[in-house]
């Protein structure tokens, strides 16, 4: 494992670049009405994308993650803050867990 | 000046509900590290200079397999290009004569939560406020891997089973709020949820790993929105029907 700090390195280089490059490189307003759009909507639909369908696998059951998930939209939809709906969807979890045993 | 403390307070502000959960979630990876048989230290350490989620989960596999470092390379890549977009996004939130210096401090704590808060500020985006938003997101961020590092081993299963799914409530937490207001972002995000679930169950496309999976889901429906429903100037971030 003495190459653990090499792989620290790397992730942390490559992680940064990405993150770094647009911004210091993209000074103007982007005047396309496309890209402006695209960069609208990108956020939500990766994020979407990687909560479905990974969220089904992420506990030990998919029951009790599917009950997380639900939580997490009702809580979501009445504009609850991000603590609370991650707090909700653990909770939701760890009960259903603790029931079906 | 004053003006400047106060978006630095508010991005504290804002930033501490990312920060607790954060704190759950990177619990959970400090857990997992420790697992994989990194120390403590390293542990924390890779929170601290990352400060990504899934590109931390999916590093921690690829160490434990003992991968090239051209393998960790790609992989962090494909995962995190997402961040590429997000930090594309927000260079069109800030003012152009924001300091280089300033632009990579904010690009170190572009996540997905702090780019949801950072996109739903209203008007330009001050770099103070991005400051307070990052540093505490960062100190929930390397506190809980510590945290989780250090006495991971000690808690039952059934809550680091519930701690799972703290990081998709999160997710759904910036979603949902917004595409209630914007059915245009709804849509968007729906497409994004079946396709996603396409390519992970159906034949030959459930071979495509989930980093590339991502990144053609991603582009595929914001790209599909931005043609079906072009976002106006005036209308963004705007409530529609």
């Amino acid at each position: 494992m003495n190459n653990v700090y090499i792989y620290i390195l790397v992730m942390a280089a490559v992680t940064y670049l990405i993150r770094a490059l647009p911004l210091t490189l993209i000074r103007k307003e982007i005047k396309s009405p496309f890209i402006r759009s695209f960069l609208y909507y990108v956020p939500y639909a990766t994020l979407s994308a990687m909560t479905v369908p990974a969220i089904f696998y992420a506990t030990k059951n998919i029951w009790s993650a599917a009950a997380g998930f639900v939580v997490a939209l009702i809580l979501a939809y009445m504009r609850k803050s991000l603590l609370t709906v991650a707090a909700g969807a653990c909770t939701a979890v760890f009960l259903i867990e603790l029931f079906m045993v | 000046m004053s003006q400047k403390r106060n978006a630095f307070r508010e991005g504290l502000k804002d930033g501490l509900p990312i920060c607790l959960g954060y704190l759950a979630v990177s619990f959970a990876f400090g857990i997992q590290a420790v697992s994989t048989g990194l120390s403590v230290f390293q542990s924390t350490l890779i929170s601290l200079t990352n400060l990504t989620s899934a590109g931390q989960f999916a590093g921690l596999g690829i160490i434990a397999a003992s991968g090239s470092f051209l393998e960790m390379a790609g992989v962090q890549f494909i995962i995190n290009l997402r961040y590429m977009l997000m930090s594309a996004a927000i260079s069109q939130k800030l003012s152009p004569e924001v300091s280089t210096l300033k632009r990579l401090g904010i690009a170190f704590g572009m996540t997905d939560e702090v780019f949801g808060i950072s996109a739903a500020r209203p008007g330009m985006l001050e770099p103070a406020y991005s400051a307070g938003a990052i540093l505490i997101a960062m100190l929930g961020w390397t506190l809980g891997t510590f945290l989780g590092a250090y006495s991971g081993e000690i808690l039952p299963a059934g809550l680091i089973s519930a701690l799972g799914v703290a990081l998709y409530g999160m997710f759904i937490a910036i979603v949902i709020p917004v595409a209630r207001d914007d059915k245009n972002i709804m849509i968007t995000a729906m497409a994004a949820v079946l396709l996603s679930s396409i390519f992970t169950f159906a034949p030959v496309l459930n071979t495509i790993s989930s980093g590339f999976r991502i990144i053609i889901v991603t582009v595929v429906s914001a790209g599909a929105a931005a043609i079906l429903f072009p976002v106006d100037d005036a209308e963004e971030g705007a409530c529609c029907e």
